[in-house]
């Protein structure tokens, strides 16, 4: 197999790096912690009482004028038991298991996160925060970045994050009176429950395969 | 014009004026869509007025939204490629190139050269695709209908070339976790080369014929104007901000995993930033893309399209980000994977979204025909806004 270590990787990303030190200077204890894939990606995680900071602290000092996107994960796994290899997929609600949680770790069920962008050095980073679970809301961004307004209200709607500060916090895709928070994960996926999916067994013979080599290397 | 002339001239203003001050106007609320005629798509505005001034724009979205986020937390990886290939409708391969490469970069798998060319190649057509028929299409907002069939002409032989590889004209899903579907058909480079000749003497045509014309040039310029660090601040992208004079394309400047890095092109930018910039810059980049196809077509290397992956699509934990230039601007996927057959969570990061997202600040205070000019200038499909 062709991996991507064949091109030797980087082991030491200064540019990365430096982004991650200034935001512990600029933030302190609201600094939680960062992860330099080197020569690929950043991440960093701060409290829920430092977002807005973090992000005016990218802003002003980091170079990251470029708004990417803002977004939200609700880390609590599905009770619906809606993984592909579960060929029954109707409305028998299992206990979900444990969360697990991503690159930066986590804490609670809902993390924001946001992703800016320098458009001059080419970098990017993405910004977690992990939200109290009795109080899902955090400061909204609109005072570091004016893009965040739409983003937030998707996030609003869609996961029931609430964000202070937000002059116009009202449903953007969904209908006013629509009640729900339809991208958590306890949200049922109506269709899926009325009709099992017809592609559960759907594997494409790929060019050059046949059928002896069906095994693979992972199957 | 000789003096007197002159001063009735200004007399005749200055009543025309205290008319105006004096003249009441009327706040009015005009519902542009989801079926009034200048509706850009089904992007519904509302939009306030005063006389002919908006005083306040509000589009409402939703008409067109599908649920992708959702719908890809119940696929498998190579299925969630025929969801995302309907976000942008006009230029579907780009769609599928940046979710593949994330998948790729998870999974640690690299596709082999001649798959990552032809990549290259089908991406740049699906602008060129995409792409002139925005050429086309701006001029019939502004009432020149003659463009626009000119676009729809010659974008149906770029299709045609997208047809004969993949088999699906607006839906290729033809990206593979670590590859592509299939080679290139027998005659086919031959072939994209005649095609790509007519698009250059369409682009001609289109300079000409509209960016050239005096008419296109009163109803755009210095309309709907984007400074630079607003429209970094909204996260505009694509045409859009490099008509804002920001020289920021991610073809160039990142490593995308696409062959755009060893071909010979250029990045274009405009000053001025408004809806005449928008316009040029697109213009110049069906070229650009035109050359960098091309160049694909002289320098595909040979051997294999696919690289050796599991049979069965696990991918493993971990998160990751990949975006990459498509015709509307950066389009990119967010990731979570918990080694499963399906993904945890894909945030969709669509170009239009933010592109759009600027409408209520842009639109404030400007006149009603000039929203016509802005929003057709801002370009944007509306399942890339709704997903």
């Amino acid at each position: 197999m062709d991996t991507v270590d064949d091109v030797e990787a980087p082991t030491v990303d200064a540019a990365r790096d430096a982004l991650v030190s200034t935001l512990v200077e600029a933030l302190g204890d609201g600094f939680v912690t960062g992860e330099v894939h080197p020569g690929v990606d950043v991440w960093v995680r701060v409290t829920a009482d430092s977002w807005l900071a973090a992000g005016v602290a990218l802003h002003d000092r980091c170079g990251m004028s470029y708004f990417n996107f803002l977004s939200a994960i609700d880390w609590k796994p599905s009770p619906y038991g809606r993984d592909m290899d579960a060929q029954v997929d109707g409305p028998e609600v299992s206990e979900p298991g444990p969360m697990e949680w991503g690159t930066t770790g986590g804490e609670t069920r809902f993390q924001v996160l946001a992703r800016v962008h320098d458009p001059v050095s080419g970098l990017g980073i993405t910004v977690k925060a992990d939200l109290p679970d009795d109080r899902p809301e955090v400061d909204s961004w609109i005072p570091a970045y004016a893009g965040a307004d739409w983003h937030e209200r998707e996030a609003w709607e869609m996961f029931g994050i609430n964000f202070r500060g937000h002059p116009n916090q009202v449903h953007l895709y969904l209908p006013g009176a629509f009640e729900g928070n339809p991208l958590r994960k306890d949200y049922p996926l109506l269709a899926r429950r009325i009709k099992p999916w017809p592609g559960i067994v759907d594997v494409e013979l790929m060019p050059g395969d046949d059928e002896a080599s069906e095994e693979g290397d992972d199957a | 014009m000789t003096d007197t002339q002159q001063i009735a001239y200004i007399a005749a203003q200055a009543a025309d004026a205290r008319v105006n001050v004096e003249l009441e106007t009327e706040g009015m609320t005009l519902n542009i869509g989801p079926q009034h005629p200048a509706t850009h798509g089904t992007l519904r505005i509302i939009v306030r007025l005063d006389g002919e001034r908006v005083v306040a724009a509000e589009p409402v979205m939703g008409y067109m939204h599908r649920g992708y986020e959702k719908l890809a937390e119940v696929r498998t990886y190579p299925q969630v490629t025929t969801l995302v290939n309907r976000i942008d409708w006009l230029g579907s391969f780009a769609n599928e190139v940046p979710f593949i490469l994330a998948a790729e970069r998870l999974m640690e798998v690299e596709a082999p050269p001649r798959a990552r060319w032809i990549r290259t190649a089908l991406f740049e057509l699906s602008r060129i695709a995409n792409v002139i028929l925005f050429l086309g299409d701006m001029a019939v907002q502004l009432g020149a209908v003659t463009p626009v069939f000119f676009a729809f002409r010659d974008r149906e032989f770029v299709l045609n070339q997208i047809e004969a590889v993949t088999g699906g004209r607006f839906h290729p899903n033809f990206d593979r976790i670590g590859g592509l579907k299939d080679d290139l058909p027998k005659g086919w480079i031959e072939e994209t080369r005649g095609v790509l000749a007519r698009i250059r003497t369409f682009c001609d045509e289109m300079e000409d014929l509209v960016a050239g014309n005096e008419i296109f040039e009163a109803r755009t310029r210095n309309i709907g104007v984007v400074p630079a660090d607003i429209g970094l601040a909204y996260g505009l992208s694509g045409a859009n901000i490099r008509a804002s004079g920001v020289d920021w394309d991610l073809r160039r400047d990142s490593d995308m995993g696409l062959a755009h890095r060893e071909l010979d092109w250029k990045v274009w930018t405009h000053p001025d930033g408004d809806s005449f910039a928008r316009y040029w810059v697109r213009l110049q980049e069906v070229r650009e893309a035109c050359t960098i196809v091309e160049q694909c077509l002289d320098g595909i290397p040979s051997g294999p399209v696919m690289a050796k992956v599991p049979r069965i699509i696990k991918v493993p934990a971990g998160e990751a980000y990949v975006e990459t230039e498509n015709p509307l601007g950066v389009m990119g996927y967010y990731i979570v994977s918990k080694g499963e057959l399906v993904p945890y969570r894909v945030k969709i990061r669509s170009a239009s979204f933010n592109n759009v997202s600027i409408t209520p600040w842009l639109l404030e205070g400007v006149y009603v025909p000039d929203v016509i000019s802005i929003l057709a200038s801002l370009y944007f499909i509306l399942g890339d806004i709704d997903r």
